[in-house]
């Protein structure tokens, strides 16, 4: 029996959090620090025509401003700026490389100082005129030009005619606006330059990535470059790709072979990815018996000019519903932005918002309950692929959600509940996401003390990846937890993916149980060569390590402590290295999935609307830790409330800039808005998804949630609003 | 009369202020500062005072990730200016344990998992050690509404407020 995975185990980093003894990337007080200040552009598109430095420099404390005419070298070519994630399609933009605009807020030149104060005023100092370009900014004045992206979920049958002749259909068009993650932390890096290393303490979910990324770029060699990032504060898919900051840190070291950190202004993270606002159409066509013959989903969202970002928003109908004829398209509109980026559920929060509420729409026109409409479209296999499920327990997510929220008490009848002066109305969605694994590797010593370190190069950024390391190495070494420390954020460590897409844990996990598996079989081999060992003849896998001890399955009683294996064998530490095993399994579908039943309450006369309960059920596999899960899930209704509700980045089109770049008027979910959040683990056995069972629960938590509450607020007031957020001006009028 | 907008640069450059003696209480030692006068009280714990528990998030007194404690009242260090908190007695982050003992809302914070990336938590903490010494909420309401200008992207609300009301009990 396991000790830790699947309890509460607090998190192993949780003092180091509370105390402020926890390390950020712009924490990092190195003696001789210079401090870097951005001056970012002030318009979106053009070219730098010319540059004053002259006042910055002439100011006490400024020690030089880098402009592209005198930084350091940097690599010619595209692919150097090519990371990991980069989009396939494009030419990365590269930080302070030449004269052109591509974007408002592109950074234009750093100014060095020996505080942050005066690099901040000398950056006021910094003069540069433009020649100015006409922009576009604007996604529905261009949605015309929007282009289809390679690869799209395959259609099938004749979507188009079946629709045309279906018995009910609803058809009709949904909007995101562009949404910016706004991360706690402000993205900063520190680089520091000794005896010819580089070390950069940076704000990333991943620190290989970074690494390799500044080796291209600055044309280094790979033992040369150490990326550190012990802690993050928060990711949520804006620290996938480098940001800018990290190669201008560098570039200040480089110029001036001091340490320097430069910390982005909150305006200025505006100018980093965002999630691109999309444009959804909906269109489906059901029997009178409420069965699905129909489904077209096409969405348009934006990229920059210069790279294809595009996350398939399209095809996740193919997961949760049976439907004989689809159509799918997912197409582009280049505007004058920085590349949109990975936001929690890429693809999913959008693309299912759209899909859930459509569905909904149908379940009103059928008259039908959307519980029921969910169940009678019901899909065993994928849609796309024709493939069974690892795992699929949807059916119980509706059914445990329905249950704990009290949806049979619901009245179908929109404005038919009330709460004195609120409407009530209770809505509900399904979500979706994928259950991935990717290549990684983890390190464990293990100490004669009965110590072991577990280490790879994974980042932890909230999501809780040292304490479910540590939960899963105590039970596979057979180790008190506190015996185990984890290492992260570090680039020397083990090969580890980008902290993101909800693969961490599987990858971790199972590289984990890969490693300590080696582990046992050295400790094995150490009891094995003790005189009359009674574990003579076992294999690796007769064995099990519980309790310090390396113990027969079959007979308890015939066991070795560790402890002596190792002094026996004279062996004061056990080093193991293992990679995960990703199955080329190509037979089943991996999916995660969730029901989420949401309650809002709206003033009758303000429009002011409260989302007063959630309940979210999901379906993920083995759960490791229920603490941890359980924030991951909550912390993605939040998230799901803050985009039913309240973000929006807001454009100024004339211009071609954000009007709200700041944590004031770029609404987020504070305490006051948040009530009752329920969260369900369905009992979701998975021998197939990968040894261990993990699914991930990075994304999950938030999909379907925007969509239950627009649900909700359309049952409330009978008005159905269909471009979020829904803020009251919105909903105003249904009197 | 010279208007403001004609200086010259030169004049603009003239205007860098010298430096001044600050002499703060921190978490109960005296800290002695040499600042530029528009130093932030946020940036002197920071950057001058090596105290990074206090954590920057907006520097616009928009998020609250720098709240700290100014003679037992919770404020935005990064909206006043260490100048302004002469002699003033400021507890961090870094001053809540004693004796290595956690304060009982950083061993709640704990318990109930109330923060995930951790960027907020300082702030969330310190704020909840000057509401609770308010007085002023008792309910899971008033402590919601009296705590919203510490946001927390990661979403931990509902934690926060079980670890608030749990220290509360115990205080």
């Amino acid at each position: 029996m396991p000790n830790y995975i699947g309890t509460a185990t607090s998190r192993v980093d949780g003092r180091a959090k509370v105390t402020g003894e926890a390390k950020y990337a712009g924490e990092f007080n190195v003696p001789g620090l210079v401090h870097g200040y951005v001056v970012d552009s002030t318009i979106p598109k053009g070219q730098i025509e010319r540059i004053d430095t002259s006042a910055a420099l002439g100011m006490a404390g400024v020690i030089d401003v880098l402009t592209y005419r005198n930084r350091p070298q940097m690599a010619a070519k595209d692919d150097a700026y090519k990371d990991e994630v980069a989009p396939e399609k494009g030419s990365p933009y590269r930080p302070l490389y030449d004269d052109r605009i591509h974007f408002t807020g592109q950074p234009v030149a750093l100014v060095l100082a020996e505080d942050w104060e005066t690099a901040r005023v000398a950056a006021s100092q910094v003069k540069i005129e433009y020649q100015k370009e006409p922009h576009i900014t604007d996604l529905h004045a261009e949605r015309a030009r929007a282009f289809a992206v390679d690869s799209p979920e395959k259609s099938r049958g004749d979507a188009g005619k079946a629709f045309a002749s279906a018995a009910v259909r609803h058809a009709a068009e949904y909007f995101i606006p562009t949404e910016h993650h706004n991360p706690m932390e402000l993205f900063a890096s520190t680089a520091i330059w000794q005896d010819g290393q580089l070390t950069v303490y940076d704000k990333t979910q991943g620190v290989q990535n970074v690494q390799q990324y500044l080796c291209k770029v600055f044309e280094l060699q790979p033992d040369a470059v150490r990326v550190m990032s012990p802690y993050m504060g928060g990711g949520f898919g804006a620290g996938l790709r480098p940001q800018y900051q990290v190669v201008l840190a560098v570039l200040g070291a480089q110029a001036l072979k001091r340490p320097v950190r430069v910390m982005l202004t909150r305006a200025q993270m505006y100018a980093l990815g965002y999630r691109p606002a999309s444009i959804e159409r909906l269109a489906l066509g059901a029997s009178s018996g409420g069965t699905l013959e129909s489904m077209q989903h096409e969405a348009i969202a934006v990229t920059s000019q210069f790279e294809e970002f595009a996350r398939n928003d399209t095809g996740w109908g193919n997961l949760l519903y049976k439907s004989p004829n689809a159509k799918f398209e997912h197409r582009l509109v280049k505007l004058d932005l920085p590349t949109s980026c990975d936001m929690r559920a890429p693809g999913a929060a959008t693309g299912v918002y759209a899909l859930e509420c459509a569905m909904d729409e149908l379940a009103v026109a059928l008259k039908t309950d959307p519980v029921q409409l969910r169940l009678q479209c019901y899909s065993d296999r994928h849609q796309g692929e024709d493939l069974p499920y690892t795992s699929k327990q949807l059916r119980e997510c509706y059914r445990q959600g329905a249950a704990a929220f009290g949806w049979d008490k619901r009245n179908a009848e929109p404005r038919s509940m009330r709460d004195g002066s609120e409407l009530v109305g209770w809505g509900m969605a399904s979500g979706v996401w994928e259950a991935l694994q990717m290549p990684a590797t983890v390190r464990i010593v293990l100490t004669a003390n009965g110590h072991a370190e577990v280490a790879t190069a994974a980042s932890d950024i909230g999501t809780g990846t040292y304490t479910i390391m540590a939960q899963v190495a105590a039970d596979m070494l057979g180790l008190p937890i506190d015996n185990i420390s984890v290492k992260l954020g570090d680039s020397t460590l083990p090969q580890c993916p980008l902290e993101g897409g909800s693969w961490i844990a599987s990858s971790v996990c199972n590289a984990i149980a890969n490693t300590a598996r080696a582990v046992r079989g050295d400790l094995l081999n150490l009891a094995n060569e003790m005189k009359d060992s009674p574990l003579a003849g076992a294999g690796v896998d007769d064995v099990a390590l519980i309790d310090g001890k390396i113990v027969s399955k079959q007979d308890a009683t015939r066991a070795v402590p560790i402890a002596s294996a190792m002094q026996s064998g004279t062996a004061d530490r056990i080093t193991r290295e293992e990679a995960n095993t990703v199955a080329e399994d190509k037979s089943h579908a991996r999916n995660v999935h969730s029901a989420i039943f949401a309650e809002v309450k709206v003033d009758e006369q303000l429009g002011v609307i409260r989302v007063t309960r959630v309940v979210n059920a999901v379906a993920a596999g083995r759960i490791l830790n229920l603490k941890t899960a359980h924030s991951q899930v909550m912390g993605g209704v939040v998230w799901g409330i803050g985009m039913a509700l309240h973000e929006e980045t807001l454009f100024d089109h004339q211009f071609g800039r954000v009007m709200n770049a700041n944590i004031a008027e770029y609404h987020v979910p504070v305490n006051a808005d948040i009530h009752d959040i329920e969260v369900i683990f369905v009992d979701e056995p998975d021998e197939i998804v990968n040894p261990l069972g993990i699914k991930g629960l990075g994304e999950i938590g938030i999909v379907g949630v925007a969509a239950a509450i627009a649900n909700a607020v359309y049952h409330a007031t009978g008005k159905r609003v269909r471009d979020l957020p829904i803020t009251l001006d919105k909903v105003v009028q249904f009197n | 009369m010279t208007h403001p907008g004609t200086a010259t640069p030169a004049a603009r450059i003239a205007a860098v202020p010298e430096k001044i003696p600050v002499t703060l209480s921190v978490n109960h030692k005296p800290a002695k500062l040499v600042v530029a006068p528009w130093t932030t009280l946020l940036d002197a714990l920071r950057d001058h005072l090596n105290l990074t528990g206090t954590k920057k998030g907006c520097d616009h007194g928009q998020c609250g990730a720098c709240t700290v404690l100014v003679e037992g009242r919770r404020i935005n260090s990064c909206l006043t200016l260490a100048a302004m908190q002469e002699g003033a007695e400021i507890t961090t982050v870094e001053g809540l344990s004693r004796d290595g003992e956690l304060h009982p809302l950083q061993q709640a914070f704990i318990d109930h998992d109330a923060f995930q990336c951790g960027y907020c938590t300082s702030g969330q903490i310190c704020s909840a050690a000057g509401l609770i010494a308010e007085g002023k909420a008792r309910t899971a309401a008033e402590i919601r509404e009296l705590m919203s200008g510490n946001i927390c992207r990661c979403g931990a609300y509902p934690n926060i407020i079980a670890a608030i009301q749990q220290a509360m009990e115990r205080s």
